[in-house]
């Protein structure tokens, strides 16, 4: 009798799990994950979402970095795997290739607007004028000088130039789970390590690894967790420099300030113009073999993308993000239709 | 002992009566230093436990004088009228005779979809038109006063019933999330207009409205009845957080507890002892020194991967939780069972009690208060647990309150964690201290009522 009580318990708890594996059967929830830089761009477009279609539910929005979220993106197809991966770079050939051999052929890539990148300090510290050769110097594991490689031997800014405040070196830079570091090295490192003669004289396929390769005396800190993280690092140390999305600087502009590259302050105008120089596209990647699956999920891009959400006076705008031109955008939208993956 | 040993051997060195003995004389020399030894030892036990306390005291007081404010919060009471010219709607549908659920659910969400096209933000705006009497000239100015959130609480109030069309109502509504930032003090107002947050004409608004008692501090009922918002930060709320910490508990109560104790009473009271049960019990110790972290992978791999559960979700949760609540479950068990005198069993079986019924009738009784008190201290070492979360994906930002295990959510200890990383640091820094004070606060409880219990129903033999 007693023992019938125990093996129901067992034959319960059996069938509670089996039935677990088969409520999951049509997910109505779009899930979406990556990038931190565009993390809140895209939950505010999600809540705005959920608050505007009654008929679906509010997208989930993970983080994980660029990275992370285009691996988790490429697992293949299914419900346990996520629709949306967001990214703030483009997404790389072999990760296309990875996508494809786990059965995603579809990967429809929108584009969602513009962001800078900013260089900040404490309010407390110097004021930076910041060129990409500057950068370059400060962080580099060799520099060239005199015509000779030579081991980094900055301490100090103003060793590197003269303009530069008295301060100690310490960069924060993004981890290399982050997409923000790939256009950092891109438009920074690279372009400050190119204008040096000794580099250019350096054979081609030498020169991207020279140029990247970081010194490791601590002076630069790879951030792998978000902006926050990077603040804490200012916080604690007064002569740090840390690399921040504008819209994260524009909601703590109490606490930091940010450098000029190229005598340009970083503003939304200057990055519309094209004259702040390290300002990067931001995407997200939607997963075609999951439209029509997930319910929301296409209606869901396309509410991102449009005007409504992300033009000029809308929620994303007012939350930092850079919009696209109308052009643009209504090709973005005319893919998203058209499902046209990559 | 000494002490007694040694009196009178002093006592006679003083009269002179006696030479001391050999070991007389060697207790003396050494007498002292023992006692500067157990001085010592007195005095860094106490300069321990006394750095202990001013550690968790410091931590206590940084995280209540931050989080305390935190369930307060700026709200703006308006009159609002709703307005017919700008509330055009068709009259809510009612479900007829004829009509299947399906067709009037259609029907109902076309309605909702009309009703969210009203601009709400006009009768906000309307209600502060009535207190500002220059709000006209500032237009982008005063869309910054109230959340945005606050237009969907409003579409609610219309949903719930249209009746309110016509109508003149007196609300609080919450203050932007920068606004509560300004009055509370957690910027520094003498920054230049450069480094605020606030235009200055809101910021003069803001003083005037709050000398007139229309902008107040009000008991912050947002953060306990919504979900996580990030377009209208200052309606952030834990409701989502909580529900979701709760669907886990229930699936680690209602998976590791049964499981944990059938696993106990069977080591304890059926098992042969033989090198396999002591292979089970080796690893089952083992099993409870394992990093959370690690089970946060298995389930990943096992739950999400094989088993095709979905991600975000509480079940998974839970079932992670349960593997790693299980091991204290079934130790303090068998602690319990342990701890039962065998004369009850003896007992029962000489009474011609089948082992089954000595078990189950006799020594389960008596074990319950104690297999209750290692349950609740399960769950609440789950409770707080988030690292295994963070690896099935229940660190995504959710903006509603889910309704059932398999809805993705968060876990309050996860929600932590993600307003610790939020970009509004002013105003989330208080808002993540009040989730901790919120999650202590259901640790206690929980710890208390396990202590309750035990105390309650404590058997001494």
């Amino acid at each position: 009798m007693k023992m019938n009580k125990l093996t129901k318990l067992v034959v319960t708890t059996a069938v509670s799990l089996a039935f677990a594996g088969q409520a999951h059967a049509n997910r109505d929830t779009v899930q979406v994950a990556g990038s931190s830089t565009v993390l809140p761009f895209s939950s505010v477009a999600a809540e705005e979402f959920g608050n505007n279609f009654a008929q679906f539910r509010t997208p989930v929005v993970g983080s994980g970095g660029s990275s992370g979220g285009l691996r988790q993106f490429c697992q293949g197809v299914g419900i346990n795997t996520i629709d949306i991966a967001n990214s703030s770079r483009a997404i790389r050939p072999a990760e296309v290739e990875a996508c494809k051999a786990n059965g995603v052929n579809q990967i429809i890539e929108v584009k969602i607007g513009y962001d800078g990148i900013v260089f900040a300090s404490r309010v407390d510290a110097g004021d930076f004028k910041l060129k990409p050769e500057h950068v370059f110097l400060a962080q580099a594991a060799q520099v060239p000088q005199n015509g000779k490689m030579v081991a980094n031997p900055y301490t100090n800014w103003n060793q590197i130039d003269k303009s530069l405040p008295s301060q100690s070196i310490l960069l924060a830079i993004p981890g290399s789970n982050h997409g923000t570091r790939e256009v950092y090295e891109e438009k920074v490192i690279l372009d400050g390590c190119q204008t040096f003669a000794e580099v250019k004289a350096l054979p081609k396929g030498d020169q991207n690894n020279f140029c990247l390769a970081m010194r490791t005396d601590g002076r630069v800190v790879e951030i792998a967790g978000d902006y926050t993280e990077t603040l804490a690092r200012l916080q604690a140390q007064k002569d740090a420099i840390g690399v921040f999305g504008l819209s994260f600087y524009e909601a703590n502009r109490d606490r930091i300030k940010v450098a000029t590259v190229n005598d340009v302050v970083p503003t939304v105008d200057n990055i519309i113009a094209g004259v702040y120089p390290v300002s990067r596209p931001l995407f997200f990647y939607v997963k075609g073999e999951h439209i029509g699956v997930i319910p929301g999920l296409q209606q869901f891009a396309e509410y991102f993308v449009s005007e409504a959400a992300s033009g000029f006076g809308s929620p994303l705008e007012a939350a930092g993000l850079i919009p696209l031109d109308d052009t643009e955008r209504a090709q973005i939208l005319a893919n998203i239709k058209a499902k046209k993956g990559l | 002992m000494t002490e007694k040993n040694m009196n009178p051997a002093n006592n006679s060195a003083a009269d002179g009566v006696a030479p001391l003995s050999k070991v007389q004389q060697k207790v003396a020399v050494s007498l002292n230093r023992r006692h500067r030894h157990e001085k010592l030892f007195k005095g860094v036990g106490l300069v321990a436990s006394l750095i202990s306390l001013l550690l968790v005291a410091i931590l206590f007081i940084n995280i209540f004088s931050k989080g305390l404010p935190a369930f307060w919060q700026s709200a703006i009471t308006l009159e609002i009228y709703f307005d017919p010219e700008i509330i055009k709607i068709s009259d809510k549908p009612v479900q007829r005779a004829d009509e299947t659920d399906n067709a009037f659910r259609q029907r109902d969400i076309e309605w909702q979809s009309e009703v969210g096209m009203i601009n709400f933000n006009r009768l906000i705006v309307e209600g502060l038109n009535k207190v500002l009497p220059d709000a006209n000239q500032y237009r982008r100015d005063v869309q910054r006063i109230v959340t945005s959130g606050e237009r969907f609480a409003m579409r609610q109030l219309v949903i719930d019933n249209p009746a309110i069309i016509g109508q003149t109502k007196t609300l609080n509504l919450l203050t932007d999330a920068n606004i509560d930032v300004w009055l509370k003090g957690n910027i520094d107002r003498s920054l230049p207009d450069a480094q605020q947050q606030l235009s200055p004409k809101v910021r003069e608004w803001v003083e005037m409205l709050s000398e007139q008692g229309i902008i107040k501090n009000r008991f912050s009922f947002a953060l306990f009845m919504n979900a996580d918002s990030r377009s209208s930060l200052a309606s952030a709320g834990l409701a989502g957080a909580f529900m979701g910490s709760l669907y886990m508990m229930l699936v680690v109560l209602f998976l590791a507890v049964p499981m944990g104790v059938a696993a106990a009473i069977y080591l304890e009271e059926f098992a042969p002892k033989n090198k396999i049960t002591d292979l089970v019990e080796v690893n089952i110790n083992n099993l409870a020194a394992v990093p959370s972290i690690v089970f946060g992978l298995l389930g990943a791999a096992v739950f999400i991967g094989w088993f095709n559960l979905p991600i975000s979700a509480p079940i998974v949760g839970g079932l992670v939780l349960s593997l790693m609540t299980l091991p204290t479950v079934i130790i303090a068990t068998r602690s319990t069972l342990k701890a039962i005198p065998p004369s009850i069993r003896q007992a029962a079986l000489g009474l011609g009690a089948s082992k089954m019924q000595a078990t189950f009738h006799h020594v389960l009784p008596l074990a319950i208060p104690g297999i209750l008190t290692g349950a609740i201290l399960g769950v609440a070492q789950a409770l707080g647990e988030a690292a295994p979360l963070l690896l099935i994906g229940m660190k995504s930002f959710v903006a509603q309150v889910p309704s059932g295990p398999f809805e993705q959510a968060t876990a309050l200890p996860v929600q932590i964690f993600l307003w610790q990383g939020n970009e509004l640091r002013n105003f989330f820094e208080a808002r993540t201290s009040a989730a901790i004070i919120v999650l202590l606060a259901l640790m206690l409880t929980l710890n208390g009522l396990a202590i309750w219990l035990r105390k309650k129903y404590e058997n001494r033999w």
